[in-house]
């Protein structure tokens, strides 16, 4: 059997795509739900180790907005999108139809917005997945948090620290006239590694 | 006060008076801060996991509870810490976002470290005599080595000291 380590080289490409697709996929969504034109950067896709997860989208204690799916059916696993507060407060504006400059604390309503927000991007990244390999996915209700980076990627970190020493995060970035930058990670049980990569015709 | 010494996720530090130790951004993961008054030798560690036995890869010792505390121990009293007189203080342990994850899963991991931490301090015979752990938000913390004094910040909430 692989090392998670890797496992997460032979993933590495094949998250790239699932990257670019998803992303695609999440752009026109958010496109058509916000009114907007949006480009899409083309998305990078981070592999560091788990002990520097925590700083790996800005500083430790920046507030950050995390939203947490799990993955289900065919894989096992969950999946998280994160952005900092100027996207998810632009988003929110914009849903909510609000001026931009508007910086309140988000309130019920604007963390409903965020999940919803949170699961067309999961379920763009996940129906990208599930086109590659053919495998029946299924995000979960999305849970939100809104603190510090570093304690809500402790969970994507102890994820991976499960199984390995290193993570994959997808960078991505969206831009219409002020940006939106957002990244994407996708943590399957470790089973599940093997089977997406089977799926994809990688020897396991 | 002297340096503010940054301890990293998976990592432990100590330190003598006047420094202080600091980790930033506890969620799930617990800081476990020892102190001997006596010495005012003082260390922190940031452990991830609760069990380095459960899991295969386990080279970095620093990341799990029994592990880490142990060997936070044992350098401390490396560093002329009294055995007798040190004390623990932990925080952390939050449960992040509020799903509902299978006991192999690692999203219900902050009570289980919790659990871990306060069972390997009674191990070594560490005194647990302050603790703030689980809920849901992140914690930074800062442990003071002049006094003991360990500071919980949270996003929105006043300063606690332990």
């Amino acid at each position: 059997m692989l090392t998670l380590n890797e496992v997460n080289e032979k993933y590495f490409d094949v998250l790239k795509e699932i990257g670019n697709i998803g992303a695609g996929n999440a752009t026109t969504a958010i496109a058509n739900m916000l009114g907007l034109r949006i480009d899409m950067s083309v998305p990078e896709v981070a592999f560091l180790p788990v002990e520097e997860l925590g700083g790996a989208i800005g500083a430790e204690d920046e507030i950050i907005v995390g939203i947490m799916l799990g993955v289900e059916e065919d894989i096992d696993g969950s999946m998280m999108f994160l952005m900092d507060m100027q996207s998810a407060h632009h988003i929110v504006n914009k849903l909510m139809m609000r001026p931009d400059d508007y910086s309140e604390p988000f309130d019920e309503m604007d963390l409903s917005a965020i999940k919803e927000v949170g699961n067309i991007i999961a379920g763009s990244y996940l129906s990208a997945l599930s086109g590659l390999t053919n495998l029946t996915i299924a995000p979960s209700v999305p849970f939100v948090a809104v603190d510090m980076a570093a304690a809500i990627l402790s969970v994507p970190a102890v994820q991976f620290g499960i199984f390995g020493d290193n993570a994959l995060m997808i960078n991505t970035e969206f831009s219409d006239d002020l940006g939106i930058k957002g990244h994407f990670i996708l943590m399957p049980e470790e089973d599940s590694y093997a089977k997406i990569l089977t799926a994809l015709g990688i020897p396991v | 006060m002297g340096q503010m010494i940054k301890v990293g996720m998976a990592d432990l530090k100590i330190c003598k008076a006047p420094d202080a130790l600091t980790t930033i951004g506890l969620g799930s993961c617990i800081g476990i801060a020892i102190y001997d008054p006596s010495t005012k030798i003082s260390g922190l560690a940031h452990i991830m996991l609760p069990d380095s036995t459960a899991i295969r890869n386990n080279s970095n010792i620093a990341k799990f509870a029994d592990t880490g505390i142990q060997k936070l121990y044992d350098d401390m009293i490396k560093a002329g810490a009294n055995k007798a007189r040190m004390v623990a203080k932990i925080a952390g342990g939050a449960k992040m976002f509020e799903m509902p994850g299978g006991a192999a899963s690692g999203i219900n991991v902050g009570d289980r470290n919790a659990e871990a931490s306060r069972a390997m301090l009674k191990k070594l015979g560490v005194k647990l005599v302050a603790e703030d752990c689980g809920l849901n938000f992140g914690r930074t913390v800062e442990l003071y080595s002049e006094t003991g004094e360990y500071y919980i910040k949270a996003v929105g909430k006043p300063v606690k000291i332990i």
